[in-house]
Protein backbone atom coordinates (compact mmCIF):
# COMPACT_ATOMS: atom_id res chain seq x y z
CA UNK A 1 0.00 0.00 0.00
CA UNK A 2 1.14 3.54 -0.57
CA UNK A 3 4.41 2.18 -2.65
CA UNK A 4 6.62 4.96 -2.84
CA UNK A 5 7.51 5.72 -6.68
CA UNK A 6 11.33 5.80 -7.91
CA UNK A 7 13.80 8.81 -6.71
CA UNK A 8 12.74 12.00 -8.39
CA UNK A 9 16.24 13.78 -9.70
CA UNK A 10 16.32 17.76 -10.31
CA UNK A 11 18.63 19.68 -11.72
CA UNK A 12 20.25 22.82 -9.87
CA UNK A 13 23.01 24.40 -11.81
CA UNK A 14 25.34 22.10 -11.63
CA UNK A 15 23.86 20.10 -9.41
CA UNK A 16 21.83 17.00 -9.35
CA UNK A 17 19.09 16.91 -6.70
CA UNK A 18 17.14 13.87 -4.98
CA UNK A 19 14.02 14.37 -4.39
CA UNK A 20 12.59 11.06 -2.48
CA UNK A 21 8.66 10.39 -2.74
CA UNK A 22 7.99 8.88 0.83
CA UNK A 23 4.27 7.87 0.39
CA UNK A 24 1.33 8.71 -2.47
CA UNK A 25 -1.17 11.35 -1.97
CA UNK A 26 -4.69 9.62 -0.11
CA UNK A 27 -6.53 12.48 -1.65
CA UNK A 28 -6.35 13.16 -5.32
CA UNK A 29 -5.58 16.93 -5.71
CA UNK A 30 -4.37 17.30 -2.14
CA UNK A 31 -0.93 19.22 -1.96
CA UNK A 32 1.99 17.72 -1.30
CA UNK A 33 4.17 17.86 2.05
CA UNK A 34 7.70 18.14 1.25
CA UNK A 35 10.39 17.72 4.17
CA UNK A 36 13.75 19.25 4.50
CA UNK A 37 16.39 17.37 6.62
CA UNK A 38 18.83 18.86 8.95
CA UNK A 39 22.67 20.18 8.61
CA UNK A 40 24.53 16.82 7.63
CA UNK A 41 21.18 14.60 7.13
CA UNK A 42 19.25 13.70 4.57
CA UNK A 43 15.57 12.06 3.88
CA UNK A 44 15.00 9.61 6.40
CA UNK A 45 13.48 6.48 4.49
CA UNK A 46 9.99 6.25 5.76
CA UNK A 47 7.86 9.31 6.13
CA UNK A 48 7.61 10.24 10.08
CA UNK A 49 4.78 8.91 12.06
CA UNK A 50 3.59 12.36 13.09
CA UNK A 51 3.07 13.51 9.04
CA UNK A 52 0.44 10.12 8.83
CA UNK A 53 -2.58 12.21 8.82
CA UNK A 54 -1.47 14.48 5.70
CA UNK A 55 -3.76 14.12 2.94
CA UNK A 56 -1.28 14.73 0.06
CA UNK A 57 1.96 12.89 -1.09
CA UNK A 58 4.85 13.10 1.00
CA UNK A 59 8.62 13.74 -0.54
CA UNK A 60 12.01 14.53 1.12
CA UNK A 61 14.57 16.67 -0.97
CA UNK A 62 18.69 15.99 -0.69
CA UNK A 63 20.22 19.06 -0.44
CA UNK A 64 23.30 19.71 -2.32
CA UNK A 65 26.30 17.67 -0.47
CA UNK A 66 23.56 15.41 1.68
CA UNK A 67 21.82 12.25 0.90
CA UNK A 68 22.01 10.87 -2.37
CA UNK A 69 22.58 14.82 -4.52
CA UNK A 70 25.24 15.56 -6.13
CA UNK A 71 28.58 16.40 -3.67
CA UNK A 72 30.72 18.73 -5.60
CA UNK A 73 34.32 20.24 -4.94
CA UNK A 74 35.00 22.94 -3.27
CA UNK A 75 32.23 23.59 -0.44
CA UNK A 76 30.88 27.52 -0.85
CA UNK A 77 27.54 27.01 0.91
CA UNK A 78 25.54 28.95 1.75
CA UNK A 79 21.48 28.77 3.50
CA UNK A 80 20.61 30.73 0.30
CA UNK A 81 21.80 28.21 -2.02
CA UNK A 82 19.75 25.67 -0.60
CA UNK A 83 16.42 27.67 -0.96
CA UNK A 84 17.43 27.38 -4.44
CA UNK A 85 17.43 23.29 -3.72
CA UNK A 86 13.92 23.59 -2.57
CA UNK A 87 12.94 25.94 -5.08
CA UNK A 88 13.78 23.13 -7.73
CA UNK A 89 11.26 20.88 -5.70
CA UNK A 90 8.98 23.68 -5.98
CA UNK A 91 9.29 24.25 -9.63
CA UNK A 92 8.93 20.00 -9.99
CA UNK A 93 5.67 19.63 -7.82
CA UNK A 94 4.16 23.54 -7.82
CA UNK A 95 2.57 24.50 -4.05
CA UNK A 96 3.65 22.56 -1.37
CA UNK A 97 3.98 22.71 1.92
CA UNK A 98 7.08 22.57 4.08
CA UNK A 99 8.29 21.18 6.91
CA UNK A 100 11.99 21.79 7.71
CA UNK A 101 13.94 20.16 10.43
CA UNK A 102 16.99 22.30 12.25
CA UNK A 103 18.64 23.77 9.08
CA UNK A 104 15.94 22.82 6.71
CA UNK A 105 13.75 25.19 9.37
CA UNK A 106 15.90 28.06 8.54
CA UNK A 107 15.63 27.32 4.88
CA UNK A 108 11.93 26.84 4.78
CA UNK A 109 11.94 30.14 6.46
CA UNK A 110 13.84 32.00 3.56
CA UNK A 111 11.65 29.75 0.64
CA UNK A 112 8.41 30.88 2.09
CA UNK A 113 8.98 34.92 1.70
CA UNK A 114 10.74 34.27 -1.62
CA UNK A 115 8.36 32.14 -3.36
CA UNK A 116 4.92 33.28 -0.78
CA UNK A 117 2.77 31.92 -3.49
CA UNK A 118 4.22 28.49 -3.60
CA UNK A 119 4.95 27.43 -0.30
CA UNK A 120 1.73 26.84 1.39
CA UNK A 121 3.05 26.65 5.10
CA UNK A 122 5.92 26.34 6.63
CA UNK A 123 6.81 24.39 9.48
CA UNK A 124 10.00 24.79 11.73
CA UNK A 125 11.00 21.85 14.15
CA UNK A 126 14.09 20.76 15.99
CA UNK A 127 16.82 19.28 14.51
CA UNK A 128 20.48 19.63 13.19
CA UNK A 129 21.68 23.37 12.72
CA UNK A 130 18.82 25.34 13.43
CA UNK A 131 20.99 28.28 15.16
CA UNK A 132 23.58 28.55 11.92
CA UNK A 133 26.64 30.44 12.51
CA UNK A 134 24.73 32.89 15.01
CA UNK A 135 23.31 36.47 14.50
CA UNK A 136 26.60 38.01 14.02
CA UNK A 137 29.88 37.12 12.14
CA UNK A 138 32.26 35.56 15.00
CA UNK A 139 36.57 35.73 14.96
CA UNK A 140 37.08 36.19 11.42
CA UNK A 141 38.94 32.46 10.17
CA UNK A 142 39.75 30.36 7.48
CA UNK A 143 37.06 27.26 8.13
CA UNK A 144 38.51 24.15 6.86
CA UNK A 145 36.53 20.58 7.47
CA UNK A 146 37.40 18.46 10.27
CA UNK A 147 37.05 15.21 8.29
CA UNK A 148 38.79 14.59 5.17
CA UNK A 149 35.87 15.33 1.74
CA UNK A 150 35.90 11.75 -0.20
CA UNK A 151 33.00 12.17 -2.36
CA UNK A 152 30.38 10.96 0.34
CA UNK A 153 27.51 12.14 2.11
CA UNK A 154 27.48 14.56 3.97
CA UNK A 155 30.43 16.66 2.60
CA UNK A 156 32.41 17.94 5.21
CA UNK A 157 32.62 21.69 3.46
CA UNK A 158 28.46 21.46 4.27
CA UNK A 159 29.24 20.51 7.56
CA UNK A 160 31.68 23.47 8.02
CA UNK A 161 30.12 25.82 5.82
CA UNK A 162 26.76 25.61 7.16
CA UNK A 163 27.69 25.96 10.68
CA UNK A 164 28.67 29.41 10.09
CA UNK A 165 26.20 31.02 8.13
CA UNK A 166 24.98 34.22 9.97
CA UNK A 167 21.06 34.47 10.68
CA UNK A 168 20.52 37.84 11.75
CA UNK A 169 17.40 38.32 13.21
CA UNK A 170 16.13 40.80 11.35
CA UNK A 171 17.19 39.42 8.31
CA UNK A 172 14.79 36.39 9.18
CA UNK A 173 12.36 38.58 9.52
CA UNK A 174 12.09 39.91 6.46
CA UNK A 175 11.31 36.56 4.97
CA UNK A 176 8.29 36.28 7.78
CA UNK A 177 6.92 39.55 6.64
CA UNK A 178 7.06 39.31 2.96
CA UNK A 179 5.52 35.42 3.15
CA UNK A 180 2.89 37.42 5.60
CA UNK A 181 1.91 40.20 2.88
CA UNK A 182 2.29 38.32 0.03
CA UNK A 183 0.92 34.71 0.37
CA UNK A 184 -2.50 35.14 1.46
CA UNK A 185 -1.95 32.94 4.53
CA UNK A 186 -3.38 34.32 8.24
CA UNK A 187 -0.48 31.97 9.57
CA UNK A 188 2.45 31.48 6.85
CA UNK A 189 4.86 29.64 9.46
CA UNK A 190 4.17 27.45 12.95
CA UNK A 191 7.10 27.04 14.76
CA UNK A 192 6.77 23.55 16.30
CA UNK A 193 10.69 23.60 17.67
CA UNK A 194 12.16 23.85 21.62
CA UNK A 195 15.40 25.17 20.71
CA UNK A 196 15.16 29.08 19.82
CA UNK A 197 18.28 30.46 18.43
CA UNK A 198 18.10 34.67 18.33
CA UNK A 199 16.89 34.27 14.43
CA UNK A 200 13.88 31.91 15.46
CA UNK A 201 13.23 33.94 18.82
CA UNK A 202 12.49 36.89 17.02
CA UNK A 203 10.31 34.61 14.01
CA UNK A 204 8.16 34.37 16.57
CA UNK A 205 7.06 37.95 18.15
CA UNK A 206 5.92 38.31 13.88
CA UNK A 207 2.61 38.14 13.20
CA UNK A 208 1.62 35.44 11.16
CA UNK A 209 3.59 32.97 13.03
CA UNK A 210 1.99 30.37 15.15
CA UNK A 211 3.54 28.06 18.16
CA UNK A 212 1.93 25.08 17.95
CA UNK A 213 2.96 21.07 18.17
CA UNK A 214 3.50 20.01 14.84
CA UNK A 215 0.08 17.46 14.27
CA UNK A 216 -1.95 21.16 14.78
CA UNK A 217 -0.12 22.77 12.17
CA UNK A 218 0.12 19.77 9.49
CA UNK A 219 -3.83 19.97 9.97
CA UNK A 220 -4.42 23.84 9.78
CA UNK A 221 -2.32 23.56 6.29
CA UNK A 222 -4.30 20.75 5.27
CA UNK A 223 -7.18 22.53 5.31
CA UNK A 224 -5.70 26.29 3.76
CA UNK A 225 -6.14 26.84 0.04
CA UNK B 1 47.80 20.70 -2.05
CA UNK B 2 49.25 20.13 -5.48
CA UNK B 3 50.68 22.34 -8.08
CA UNK B 4 52.16 21.94 -11.95
CA UNK B 5 54.35 24.45 -13.21
CA UNK B 6 53.95 25.61 -17.39
CA UNK B 7 55.62 28.19 -18.75
CA UNK B 8 52.89 30.82 -20.92
CA UNK B 9 52.98 31.77 -24.06
CA UNK B 10 52.22 35.41 -23.73
CA UNK B 11 51.09 36.39 -27.50
CA UNK B 12 47.76 38.03 -27.05
CA UNK B 13 47.46 41.35 -29.00
CA UNK B 14 49.96 43.80 -27.48
CA UNK B 15 49.01 47.46 -25.69
CA UNK B 16 52.37 49.93 -24.71
CA UNK B 17 53.32 48.41 -21.32
CA UNK B 18 50.99 45.31 -20.57
CA UNK B 19 53.12 41.82 -20.15
CA UNK B 20 51.96 38.70 -20.04
CA UNK B 21 52.76 36.72 -16.50
CA UNK B 22 56.72 35.09 -16.70
CA UNK B 23 55.05 31.84 -15.28
CA UNK B 24 51.75 30.02 -14.71
CA UNK B 25 50.90 27.14 -12.45
CA UNK B 26 47.99 25.14 -11.37
CA UNK B 27 47.03 24.90 -7.54
CA UNK B 28 44.95 22.63 -6.24
CA UNK B 29 42.44 24.14 -3.44
CA UNK B 30 39.58 21.87 -1.81
CA UNK B 31 39.99 19.86 -4.39
CA UNK B 32 39.19 22.77 -7.74
CA UNK B 33 41.91 23.75 -9.49
CA UNK B 34 43.18 27.55 -9.47
CA UNK B 35 45.22 28.91 -12.36
CA UNK B 36 48.65 30.84 -10.63
CA UNK B 37 50.30 33.80 -12.06
CA UNK B 38 53.74 35.17 -11.71
CA UNK B 39 55.55 38.23 -12.66
CA UNK B 40 59.16 39.10 -11.74
CA UNK B 41 62.09 36.78 -10.51
CA UNK B 42 60.99 33.92 -9.04
CA UNK B 43 63.88 34.60 -6.69
CA UNK B 44 62.39 38.37 -5.60
CA UNK B 45 60.67 38.91 -2.10
CA UNK B 46 56.81 38.12 -2.80
CA UNK B 47 53.38 40.39 -2.78
CA UNK B 48 49.93 38.99 -3.22
CA UNK B 49 47.57 40.43 -5.60
CA UNK B 50 44.38 39.52 -6.17
CA UNK B 51 41.63 40.57 -8.83
CA UNK B 52 38.19 41.86 -8.22
CA UNK B 53 34.98 39.86 -9.02
CA UNK B 54 33.66 39.49 -12.73
CA UNK B 55 37.84 40.11 -13.40
CA UNK B 56 40.82 37.92 -13.85
CA UNK B 57 44.62 37.75 -12.76
CA UNK B 58 45.64 39.25 -16.50
CA UNK B 59 43.48 42.19 -15.61
CA UNK B 60 47.13 43.00 -13.85
CA UNK B 61 49.19 42.84 -16.82
CA UNK B 62 49.38 46.37 -17.07
CA UNK B 63 50.32 47.16 -13.18
CA UNK B 64 51.93 43.96 -12.14
CA UNK B 65 55.15 44.61 -14.29
CA UNK B 66 55.92 47.77 -13.12
CA UNK B 67 55.81 46.42 -9.39
CA UNK B 68 57.57 43.57 -10.73
CA UNK B 69 60.43 45.31 -12.61
CA UNK B 70 60.91 47.10 -9.31
CA UNK B 71 62.51 43.71 -7.55
CA UNK B 72 59.31 41.90 -6.84
CA UNK B 73 57.86 38.60 -7.41
CA UNK B 74 53.82 39.36 -8.29
CA UNK B 75 51.87 36.29 -7.59
CA UNK B 76 47.68 36.37 -7.94
CA UNK B 77 45.77 33.68 -9.36
CA UNK B 78 41.75 33.77 -10.87
CA UNK B 79 39.29 33.03 -8.36
CA UNK B 80 36.81 30.10 -8.88
CA UNK B 81 34.70 30.60 -12.12
CA UNK B 82 36.68 33.21 -13.13
CA UNK B 83 39.59 33.30 -16.08
CA UNK B 84 41.21 30.14 -16.45
CA UNK B 85 40.39 28.61 -12.98
CA UNK B 86 37.78 25.92 -12.36
CA UNK B 87 33.66 26.70 -12.65
CA UNK B 88 32.68 25.29 -8.84
CA UNK B 89 29.51 24.14 -8.28
CA UNK B 90 29.34 26.41 -5.20
CA UNK B 91 30.52 30.26 -4.25
CA UNK B 92 30.39 31.96 -1.46
CA UNK B 93 33.22 34.53 0.74
CA UNK B 94 34.43 31.37 3.26
CA UNK B 95 35.52 29.34 -0.11
CA UNK B 96 37.22 32.41 -1.92
CA UNK B 97 39.34 32.87 1.32
CA UNK B 98 40.39 29.29 1.48
CA UNK B 99 41.14 29.67 -2.41
CA UNK B 100 43.15 32.68 -1.41
CA UNK B 101 44.82 30.92 1.37
CA UNK B 102 45.98 27.80 -0.59
CA UNK B 103 48.10 29.90 -3.27
CA UNK B 104 49.32 31.37 0.08
CA UNK B 105 50.15 28.23 1.60
CA UNK B 106 52.62 27.54 -1.92
CA UNK B 107 54.21 30.85 -1.56
CA UNK B 108 55.73 30.13 1.72
CA UNK B 109 54.07 30.81 5.65
CA UNK B 110 56.46 34.05 6.09
CA UNK B 111 53.94 37.57 6.09
CA UNK B 112 54.15 39.02 2.76
CA UNK B 113 52.23 42.11 1.31
CA UNK B 114 48.59 41.74 -0.13
CA UNK B 115 47.24 44.05 -2.88
CA UNK B 116 43.68 43.61 -3.98
CA UNK B 117 40.96 45.42 -6.22
CA UNK B 118 37.30 45.92 -5.71
CA UNK B 119 36.37 42.18 -3.95
CA UNK B 120 39.29 40.91 -3.85
CA UNK B 121 40.62 43.81 -1.74
CA UNK B 122 37.85 42.71 0.87
CA UNK B 123 38.95 38.79 0.48
CA UNK B 124 42.30 40.19 1.45
CA UNK B 125 41.26 42.15 4.01
CA UNK B 126 39.44 38.91 5.40
CA UNK B 127 42.91 36.83 5.51
CA UNK B 128 44.48 39.89 7.04
CA UNK B 129 41.85 39.85 9.65
CA UNK B 130 41.61 36.12 9.96
CA UNK B 131 45.37 34.78 9.41
CA UNK B 132 47.32 37.93 10.84
CA UNK B 133 51.08 36.40 11.09
CA UNK B 134 50.74 35.94 7.48
CA UNK B 135 50.65 39.56 6.11
CA UNK B 136 53.21 42.26 6.64
CA UNK B 137 50.63 45.26 4.95
CA UNK B 138 48.08 45.51 3.20
CA UNK B 139 47.18 47.47 0.10
CA UNK B 140 43.31 48.10 -1.20
CA UNK B 141 42.10 49.57 -4.52
CA UNK B 142 38.59 50.62 -4.63
CA UNK B 143 37.83 47.46 -2.11
CA UNK B 144 37.06 49.25 0.96
CA UNK B 145 33.65 48.60 3.17
CA UNK B 146 31.08 51.27 2.59
CA UNK B 147 26.93 51.20 3.48
CA UNK B 148 25.05 50.30 0.65
CA UNK B 149 21.83 50.38 1.77
CA UNK B 150 18.24 51.96 1.12
CA UNK B 151 17.44 53.67 3.98
CA UNK B 152 15.27 56.08 2.29
CA UNK B 153 13.01 53.25 1.28
CA UNK B 154 9.97 52.66 3.32
CA UNK B 155 9.52 48.85 4.94
CA UNK B 156 6.47 48.53 3.42
CA UNK B 157 8.11 48.97 -0.13
CA UNK B 158 11.26 47.54 0.79
CA UNK B 159 9.64 44.45 1.16
CA UNK B 160 8.19 44.06 -2.05
CA UNK B 161 11.68 44.91 -3.14
CA UNK B 162 13.30 42.11 -1.24
CA UNK B 163 10.54 40.18 -3.02
CA UNK B 164 11.06 41.23 -6.63
CA UNK B 165 15.10 40.44 -5.97
CA UNK B 166 14.89 37.18 -4.36
CA UNK B 167 12.10 35.45 -6.92
CA UNK B 168 14.90 37.21 -9.56
CA UNK B 169 17.67 35.40 -7.86
CA UNK B 170 15.39 32.07 -7.69
CA UNK B 171 14.59 32.60 -11.41
CA UNK B 172 17.77 32.78 -12.55
CA UNK B 173 18.97 29.46 -10.72
CA UNK B 174 16.04 27.75 -12.29
CA UNK B 175 17.74 28.46 -15.46
CA UNK B 176 21.16 28.40 -14.63
CA UNK B 177 21.34 24.42 -15.29
CA UNK B 178 23.36 24.61 -19.20
CA UNK B 179 23.00 28.23 -19.20
CA UNK B 180 26.08 29.99 -21.66
CA UNK B 181 26.78 33.58 -21.41
CA UNK B 182 25.95 35.62 -24.90
CA UNK B 183 28.31 34.72 -27.54
CA UNK B 184 29.61 37.84 -29.27
CA UNK B 185 30.65 38.14 -32.58
CA UNK B 186 34.22 39.23 -32.49
CA UNK B 187 36.80 39.98 -29.73
CA UNK B 188 35.81 43.57 -30.53
CA UNK B 189 32.13 43.40 -29.97
CA UNK B 190 33.16 41.44 -26.67
CA UNK B 191 35.25 44.37 -25.96
CA UNK B 192 32.25 47.00 -26.73
CA UNK B 193 30.18 44.97 -24.29
CA UNK B 194 32.55 45.41 -21.70
CA UNK B 195 32.76 49.15 -22.25
CA UNK B 196 29.44 50.23 -20.90
CA UNK B 197 30.35 48.23 -17.27
CA UNK B 198 33.65 50.06 -17.57
CA UNK B 199 33.01 53.24 -19.75
CA UNK B 200 36.53 54.87 -18.62
CA UNK B 201 38.91 51.85 -19.94
CA UNK B 202 40.22 52.42 -23.21
CA UNK B 203 38.63 50.11 -26.37
CA UNK B 204 42.17 49.32 -27.06
CA UNK B 205 42.70 47.73 -23.34
CA UNK B 206 39.05 45.94 -23.02
CA UNK B 207 40.39 44.23 -26.83
CA UNK B 208 43.27 43.23 -24.77
CA UNK B 209 41.53 42.15 -22.07
CA UNK B 210 38.74 40.51 -24.08
CA UNK B 211 41.66 38.53 -26.05
CA UNK B 212 43.00 37.03 -22.95
CA UNK B 213 39.44 36.68 -20.99
CA UNK B 214 37.18 35.08 -23.79
CA UNK B 215 37.65 32.01 -25.47
CA UNK B 216 36.38 31.08 -28.81
CA UNK B 217 33.13 28.50 -29.53
CA UNK B 218 31.21 27.84 -32.32
CA UNK B 219 29.06 30.29 -32.51
CA UNK B 220 30.89 32.94 -31.20
CA UNK B 221 33.03 34.52 -28.48
CA UNK B 222 32.32 34.24 -24.87
CA UNK B 223 34.15 35.47 -21.46
CA UNK B 224 35.33 32.12 -19.48
CA UNK B 225 33.69 33.51 -16.42
CA UNK B 226 31.22 30.94 -15.08
CA UNK B 227 27.97 32.03 -16.34
CA UNK B 228 25.38 31.02 -13.25
CA UNK B 229 28.10 34.01 -11.59
CA UNK B 230 25.57 37.22 -11.39
CA UNK B 231 25.87 41.05 -10.23
CA UNK B 232 23.87 42.05 -7.17
CA UNK B 233 21.89 39.91 -5.17
CA UNK B 234 20.97 39.71 -1.30
CA UNK B 235 22.02 37.63 2.04
CA UNK B 236 22.44 38.34 5.57
CA UNK B 237 26.03 39.86 5.52
CA UNK B 238 26.37 43.69 6.22
CA UNK B 239 28.78 46.28 5.00
CA UNK B 240 29.28 47.50 8.07
CA UNK B 241 30.44 44.67 9.71
CA UNK B 242 33.67 45.29 7.35
CA UNK B 243 33.87 48.52 8.31
CA UNK B 244 33.25 47.72 11.95
CA UNK B 245 36.63 45.14 11.63
CA UNK B 246 38.62 48.08 9.66
CA UNK B 247 39.98 49.30 13.17
CA UNK B 248 41.63 45.69 14.44
CA UNK B 249 44.17 45.71 11.43
CA UNK B 250 47.26 45.77 12.57
CA UNK B 251 49.25 45.92 9.28
CA UNK B 252 50.29 49.51 7.59
CA UNK B 253 47.46 49.88 5.14
CA UNK B 254 47.17 52.33 2.25
CA UNK B 255 44.01 52.59 0.69
CA UNK B 256 42.83 54.05 -2.80
CA UNK B 257 39.47 55.16 -3.16
CA UNK B 258 37.47 56.49 -7.00
CA UNK B 259 36.28 59.75 -7.55
CA UNK B 260 34.28 59.25 -10.63
CA UNK B 261 30.96 56.96 -9.53
CA UNK B 262 31.05 53.89 -11.99
CA UNK B 263 28.45 51.02 -12.43
CA UNK B 264 30.90 48.43 -10.55
CA UNK B 265 32.15 50.80 -8.54
CA UNK B 266 32.04 50.88 -4.49
CA UNK B 267 31.18 54.41 -3.46
CA UNK B 268 33.34 54.66 -0.32
CA UNK B 269 34.86 57.84 0.35
CA UNK B 270 37.08 58.77 2.98
CA UNK B 271 34.39 60.54 4.85
CA UNK B 272 32.90 57.42 5.36
CA UNK B 273 36.26 55.60 6.47
CA UNK B 274 37.35 58.21 8.81
CA UNK B 275 36.00 57.12 12.02
CA UNK B 276 37.35 53.34 11.48
CA UNK B 277 40.77 54.41 9.82
CA UNK B 278 43.22 51.87 11.89
CA UNK B 279 46.65 53.13 12.87
CA UNK B 280 48.92 52.80 10.31
CA UNK B 281 46.49 53.45 7.18
CA UNK B 282 46.47 56.24 4.42
CA UNK B 283 44.03 56.59 2.26
CA UNK B 284 44.30 58.23 -1.24
CA UNK B 285 41.29 59.77 -3.15
CA UNK B 286 42.61 60.23 -6.89
CA UNK B 287 40.78 63.25 -8.86
CA UNK B 288 39.01 62.04 -12.13
CA UNK B 289 39.44 58.25 -11.33
CA UNK B 290 36.80 55.32 -11.75
CA UNK B 291 36.68 52.36 -10.25
CA UNK B 292 39.79 50.45 -12.25
CA UNK B 293 42.57 52.79 -10.17
CA UNK B 294 45.93 50.66 -11.30
CA UNK B 295 44.17 50.26 -14.78
CA UNK B 296 43.49 53.96 -15.43
CA UNK B 297 46.82 54.86 -13.82
CA UNK B 298 49.66 52.22 -13.37
CA UNK B 299 52.54 54.51 -12.78
CA UNK B 300 51.01 56.86 -10.28
CA UNK B 301 49.73 53.87 -8.11
CA UNK B 302 52.87 51.77 -8.50
CA UNK B 303 54.74 54.61 -7.64
CA UNK B 304 52.95 55.28 -4.20
CA UNK B 305 52.29 51.17 -3.98
CA UNK B 306 56.67 51.17 -4.01
CA UNK B 307 57.21 53.75 -1.90
CA UNK B 308 54.57 52.21 1.06
CA UNK B 309 56.76 48.95 0.42
CA UNK B 310 59.91 50.05 1.01
CA UNK B 311 59.11 52.44 3.77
Amino acid sequence: MNAPNPTIWLRHSKVTLALHPLRTARDAGARPLVLLHGRGEATPAQTPGFSEPWPGAILGLDFTGHGASTIPRGGGYTAELLMADADAALAHLGPSTLLGRGLGAYVALLLAGARPALVRGAILCDGPGLAGGGPRPTTPSIPWPAERADGRAPDPFALVDLARDVRPPDYATSFVRQATQLSGLDRPFSVCSFERPDWLAAVCEEPGVAVAPIHEALAEYARVE
Amino acid sequence: MSESVTETDGSPPSVPGARAPDRRRDVEAAGLRIAVYEWGSADAPPILFAHGGFDFARTYDAFAPIVADAGWRVVSWDQRGHGDSEHAALYNWDADARDALAVLDTIGRAPIPFLGHSKGGSVLMHLADACPHRVSKLVNIDGLPSRQRHPDVAEHERSKLLASELAGWLDHRRRAAGKQRRAADSIDDLAERRGRMNPRLSFEWLRYLASIGARRDADGWRWKLDPTLRFGGFGPWRPEWALQRLPALSVPMLGFLASVTEPMGWDTTEEILEPYRPAHAEFHTLADTGHFIHIERPRDVAERVLEFLAA
